[in-house]
């Protein structure tokens, strides 16, 4: 269902868990899909000792992606027109991640949100923007 | 990269969603999509990114016959010093920013291209990991008739050590 401007408020929030304890098998499904295979999502081996990092780490993009579920599940299928982000901290094999999209302005048929995801100790690990069509 | 011929099929679409863990209909169930208000089946947002399978050269995807720099007996499969290369996300630096813009959202049957324009590059200290090298591309893709369906700006960054934790 998509949204309508008279309904939205600045400052309104939307709030999902997009994953509880981030499995290494959903990170290479989206190796797989998406058809980055930078083995440090993947090979702990050459992520360890070649990359020099503890483990290896979910894709930026995979973040990204989720948290557009959060922002397609509050404003409606088909109606994004922007969408930003920064990569802000690593995302590692059992994180839980927390996302939430702030109403900031809603003028012409066109919501703005602000989009925030967190990880478990409340680290910002990706923060952004969206537009969106409203009725 | 460029892409000459990205063509968007529903089981990549499917395949897509489930690797982000979203399980709405609208990305693989035609009958549920066509009672949506886009009517069809769409691609989510972030999909386009995924045109890297229809890039011939793309270097994050080991290609048949070429030594991987990923792990099989030894740590890498190419000779090069650890740590060595710039660091921080092994083949490609680390991915710091991501934007796209739509102009309409796609959907199989669509065939797109994309091209690749180089934007700008900057230079930063990072508390982290040194010295931080920024540089910017956008990638217009368009779609079986010309039009401009999605621009996409990306932001990489190569580190000069790995990003202390």
């Amino acid at each position: 269902m998509a949204l309508a401007a008279k309904d939205l408020n600045v400052g309104d929030t939307y709030t999902e868990c997009l994953v509880e304890d981030l499995t290494r098998t959903q990170i290479v499904m989206y190796a797989g899909a998406s058809g980055d295979y930078n083995p440090v999502h993947s090979d702990e081996k050459f992520t360890k000792e070649m990359a020099g990092y503890p483990s290896v780490f979910a894709h930026g993009m995979l973040t990204m992606g989720m948290t557009g579920r959060m922002i397609t599940n509050y404003v409606g299928d088909g109606r994004l027109t922007k969408y930003g982000v920064r990569f802000t901290s690593q995302v590692w094999p059992g994180d839980t991640l927390n996302s939430t999209a702030t109403v900031d302005d809603v003028t012409d048929g066109i919501v703005t949100l602000s989009v925030e995801t967190t990880n478990q100790d409340g680290a910002v690990v990706l923060s952004g923007y969206a537009n969106a069509r409203v009725d | 990269m460029a892409v000459n011929k990205f063509p968007v099929e529903g089981s990549h679409i499917m395949m897509f969603a489930r690797s982000i863990a979203d399980g709405n209909e609208i990305y693989y169930d035609e009958e549920y999509a066509a009672s949506t208000e886009p009517g069809r089946v769409i691609a989510p947002p972030t999909f386009a990114q995924s045109s890297a399978q229809f890039d011939p050269d793309y270097f994050l995807r080991p290609k048949i016959g070429e030594d991987w720099f990923g792990s099989g007996k030894e740590a890498t499969g190419i000779k090069r010093e650890a740590g060595s290369g710039g660091g921080g996300g092994g083949g490609g630096g680390l991915h710091a920013e991501q934007h796209f813009e739509y102009h309409r959202h796609i959907g199989p049957g669509d065939v797109l291209t994309a091209e690749v324009k180089p934007g700008k590059t900057w230079e930063k200290e990072g508390k982290r990991s040194g010295k931080l090298v920024f540089s910017e591309t956008v990638t217009e893709y368009r779609d079986q008739n010309g039009e401009l369906v999605i621009t996409a700006r990306g932001v990489g960054v190569r580190t000069e050590r790995p990003v202390d934790q």
